[in-house]
């Protein structure tokens, strides 16, 4: 790859600052502010507003996870709306035993199974009614699955373009899979209808401000843990397999397990906010798994600037900002605006917004 | 009911023997036919049988007017058909003049309405149009009324299509399998040895079945010897039918993965493009396909049929251009860099379905059919469609058409000296880049005529090529870079394998195996199946 090394110096003392705005704003003024003020204070965060801007924060972690194998280790995933619906489908199940009889049918088991003439669970929803074992799941779906697959894939040295038309079947199929009733993810419709989560009704602004407080805590924590890894040996060695594969090896490194582990925490990663996305937009079903939802996951790095700290972060925002906007006010161009955008961005924004900024910084000086 | 049988072959027989003396009396028996005006139901269902075993060509009519309930009873105690104009008696199908001045409906039932349906289609049997013979002795084809025993042999002995014959001794064995005579039965035992259906199979092991108290449902032990023999034989021809079906909707899988995919094998195989806008490309022939077929509509209706000779060209065309303008406009700038290529083609892909929608409407649009494509051919009780087997020869055509020009022309080898050393085929004057134009132009064309084809045998909508690209990778995959070979084998090895395993599993879980496997096997043959052996190797 022609790349040059990167050479982003991770958070500036700026950085730091604007980091500390972040967490105060999404961490307690936003929340507080749309639990403790009434609805006709101008000030007032309409549930509305936290629910969109709690998605997006999910959205966030989720690019920069893909930013964590794409952008520091040269993988590229079209696979990891995978991981993300997995890891909702896996809190989903807990929130499902949560609704507890409130159903359409008035009974122990979801609407769906009652419809399927179910009378049990079937063996692979045993205890997900704990929270403990269901939270458990949220790391382990996505992460066992990412690990197996990974291992096969990166042992055989399947790489570039072939890796990522593979994680693009595999989400297909997956896909596909969920999408049979008999599968017992509810089919079509997915899991939706929730009532409470850990006994609190889901739809009160305080679970909701709870809910997005979570989410940005995770957006924090995942760019300090992708500050902490890019710094270690270790993310050297992710940016040197991003660079020159065989020339690592010659060195005499085995990129497989680090290729592994980046690949497996990053689905991980996605597996929580998916997990974290579900109570908050009250839905999950299989076209989240869609091919063309994972490739959007690459768009947004892409747009923000891959290989950055913060790119991701705000590329995330920006095409979800623009989705919102066109999905609302002008349907039928949002698909127009998404293309060009794919062409655009790779013909002229090869380092994205951050490195187009950059760019600017460096001619001024 | 042995008695009601026995009452019924006497009659046929005797009845038979008439008819065979007068063929063409008109006149049915008077008392029978009065008797279907008659209060009592069994009364009724008695003289409908006896009227059907009649074969008369009256008998058909008398019955249909009945079904339609145009049967009155007449103050006289005469039956007679009311029609719309005229008042008939029913057993001479003479016009009453003066028609009678009273007369009450006759009641048909459901049961009635049965009989009626089964009598009817057994007279149907006797009728001089073959095509109603056929249609009758189809939709006989499983009866279990032995009362239509005699009409059946009746119709045998006058029967001179072989095809028509055929079922006729089938159903006639059927029917005898229930005879009293064991000798009937072994030689109907014998005639079913022969037939090559799953339910003429159910039948006869019926007989070799114990029943619930322990006994052979057959008591004859030499029907059973025969019974035994009799399932050998059309298990093995069951057997072979399940896989010539299976084979050749494999086939048809194959060839519609291998029309997909061809395209795909120039520009990802030969070019290292990779293109994810190659759906849409099929897509684009697909409506090239429905705009020629409009086009015929409106100003060549006469030769509507032909349309999809012109419909070739102009998607080839139309497709090839279309690539050639994304080449020089995007693809271009971004060879060497595969994973930016392939999120540009995306978002080329999302531009073109949301062009195409905005022209055409969200909806499918309808492409039909010419009437040459319609219909099909049945070999060994395999339903062939044509329109599948044309899509078939039409893909070993564009095979045939690409490896020529790949392997014959200037064109060809300049694609395969720049696929095989980019920097050298330059050294030497090979335009690169005006063939990389003409490669991806190919490339694009033929997945133009692909979509031809696929207008052909389904859905033609904006989202037509999404449900296809992900096929037609694996394809690429499977069959390795770089050739057309591995391509062929890996489309057609696909179809046909999911098909076989598909009847056992499930489409959906095929599909999945099918990506699992070829995951399986890429661990051993990383660069594909039939992979060239080469330096092309590190990108």
């Amino acid at each position: 790859m022609r790349e040059p090394h990167t050479t982003e110096t991770f958070l500036s003392g700026a950085g730091w600052t604007a980091l500390a705005v972040f967490a105060a704003v999404t961490l307690l003024i936003m929340p507080a502010l749309s639990v403790f003020t009434e609805p006709d204070n101008p000030l007032h965060v309409s549930a509305y507003t936290i629910t969109l801007a709690g998605k997006i924060l999910c959205y966030c972690v989720v690019a920069l996870a893909m930013n964590m194998i794409w952008g520091y280790a040269g993988i590229l995933s079209l696979g990891h709306g995978l991981f993300f619906a997995l890891g909702g489908y896996a809190f989903g199940m807990y929130l499902m035993r949560q609704i507890e009889g409130e159903g359409q049918y008035q009974s122990e088991l979801p609407d769906f199974m009652v419809f399927l003439d179910w009378t049990a669970y079937p063996w692979y929803w045993t205890g997900t009614e704990h929270f403990l074992w269901a939270a458990l799941l949220v790391v382990l779906a996505p992460g066992v699955l990412a690990f197996v697959f990974g291992f096969f894939a990166f042992r055989s040295r399947i790489k570039g373009v072939y890796f990522a038309i593979i994680t693009q079947a595999m989400t297909f199929a997956f896909m596909l899979l969920f999408f049979r009733n008999e599968t017992g993810f509810g089919g079509n419709n997915g899991f939706t209808d929730f009532k409470r989560v850990l006994g609190f009704p889901i739809t009160a602004p305080s679970t909701r401000a709870v809910l997005f407080a979570l989410s940005a805590a995770l957006v924090i924590g995942t760019i300090l843990l992708t500050r902490f890894l890019m710094r270690s040996k270790a993310g050297r060695v992710l940016t040197a397999i991003r660079d020159s594969e065989s020339r690592l090896m010659f060195c005499g490194y085995n990129p497989l397990g680090y290729k592994l582990f980046v690949w497996t925490l990053s689905a991980v990663l996605c597996g929580i906010a998916g997990a974290l996305y579900v109570p908050q937009v009250g839905i999950i079903n299989p076209s989240e798994m869609s091919p063309a939802n994972s490739i959007e996951i690459a768009i947004w790095v892409a747009v923000g600037g891959r290989g950055t700290l913060i790119g991701p972060l705000i590329g995330a925002f920006a095409v979800n900002g623009a989705k919102t906007f066109f999905t609302q006010s002008f349907p039928e161009y949002w698909l127009f605006f998404l293309g060009l955008l794919f062409i655009l961005v790779t013909l002229f924004l090869p380092k994205g917004l951050v490195g187009m900024a950059s760019q600017i910084m460096r001619a001024r000086r | 009911m042995p008695r009601n049988l026995l009452r019924l072959i006497a009659c046929a027989c005797t009845v038979l023997s008439i008819g065979l003396a007068a063929p063409d009396s008109h006149a049915l028996d008077r008392a029978i036919v009065d008797r279907l005006a008659s209060d009592d139901m069994m009364e009724k269902l008695d003289a409908i049988e006896e009227i059907a075993v009649s074969g008369e060509t009256a008998a058909l009519a008398l019955l249909q007017a009945m079904q339609n309930g145009e049967i009155y009873l007449a103050e006289d105690g005469r039956a007679v058909i009311v029609s719309e104009d005229a008042v008939l008696d029913a057993a001479t199908m003479q016009t009453l003049d003066p028609a009678p001045e009273e007369f009450s409906p006759v009641i048909v039932n459901n049961r009635i309405r049965a009989r009626l349906q089964t009598a009817i289609g057994a007279l149907s049997l006797l009728s001089p149009e073959r095509l109603v013979r056929l249609e009758s002795a189809i939709a006989l084809q499983w009866t279990e009324d032995v009362s239509l025993l005699p009409v059946v042999a009746r119709a045998l002995e006058g029967e001179t299509d072989p095809a028509i014959r055929g079922m006729l001794v089938r159903i006639k064995a059927q029917l005898d399998l229930r005879s009293d005579d064991p000798q009937r039965r072994l030689a109907a035992v014998e005639v079913l040895g022969s037939a090559s259906q799953a339910r003429v199979r159910a039948m006869v092991a019926r007989l070799v079945e114990l029943d619930p108290a322990g006994a052979f449902v057959e008591p004859d032990a030499q029907v059973r010897a025969a019974a035994l023999d009799a399932l050998r034989s059309i298990d093995r021809r069951l057997l072979l039918s399940d896989m010539l079906g299976r084979v050749f909707s494999g086939l048809s899988l194959g060839s519609i993965l291998l029309l997909a995919a061809l395209g795909l094998a120039i520009t990802y195989g030969l070019l290292g493009v990779i293109n994810l806008a190659h759906g849409e490309m099929l897509m684009i022939g697909a409506y090239a396909t429905f705009v020629t077929q409009q086009v015929f509509r409106s100003y060549f209706p006469e030769w509507i049929d032909w349309y999809l000779a012109a419909a070739l060209p102009v998607a080839f065309v139309a497709t090839a251009l279309v690539g050639m303008a994304l080449e020089r406009s995007v693809i271009r700038w971004l060879y060497g860099r595969p994973l930016e290529t392939l999120l540009a083609t995306w978002g080329i892909s999302l531009f073109l379905i949301q062009a195409v929608r905005q022209t055409f409407g969200a909806q499918n649009v309808e492409v039909a059919n010419p009437s040459w494509m319609s219909g099909g051919i049945t070999v060994m009780n395999v339903a062939m469609a044509y329109n599948r087997i044309v899509i078939i020869v039409f893909a070993l055509i564009v095979l045939l058409l690409m490896w020529l020009l790949l392997a014959r022309t200037r064109l060809g080898l300049f694609i395969r000296s720049v696929t095989q050393n980019r920097t050298m085929a330059s050294c030497v004057g090979v335009p690169t880049a005006r063939v990389d134009l003409m490669a991806f132009g190919l490339g694009s064309g033929i997945a133009g005529l692909a979509g031809v084809a696929l207008s052909q045998i389904g859905n033609v909508g904006p989202d037509l090529g999404q449900a296809y690209i992900i096929d037609s990778f694996m394809v690429v995959v499977l069959g390795g870079v770089g050739q057309l070979a591995g391509t062929v084998y890996a489309a057609l090895g696909l179809g046909v394998f999911s098909k076989f395993i598909e009847p056992h599993i499930g489409a959906v879980l095929t599909k999945i195996l099918v990506l699992v496997l070829i995951i399986a096997v890429i661990q051993k043959r990383p660069q594909g199946l039939f992979a060239l052996k080469g330096r092309a190797v590190e990108s």
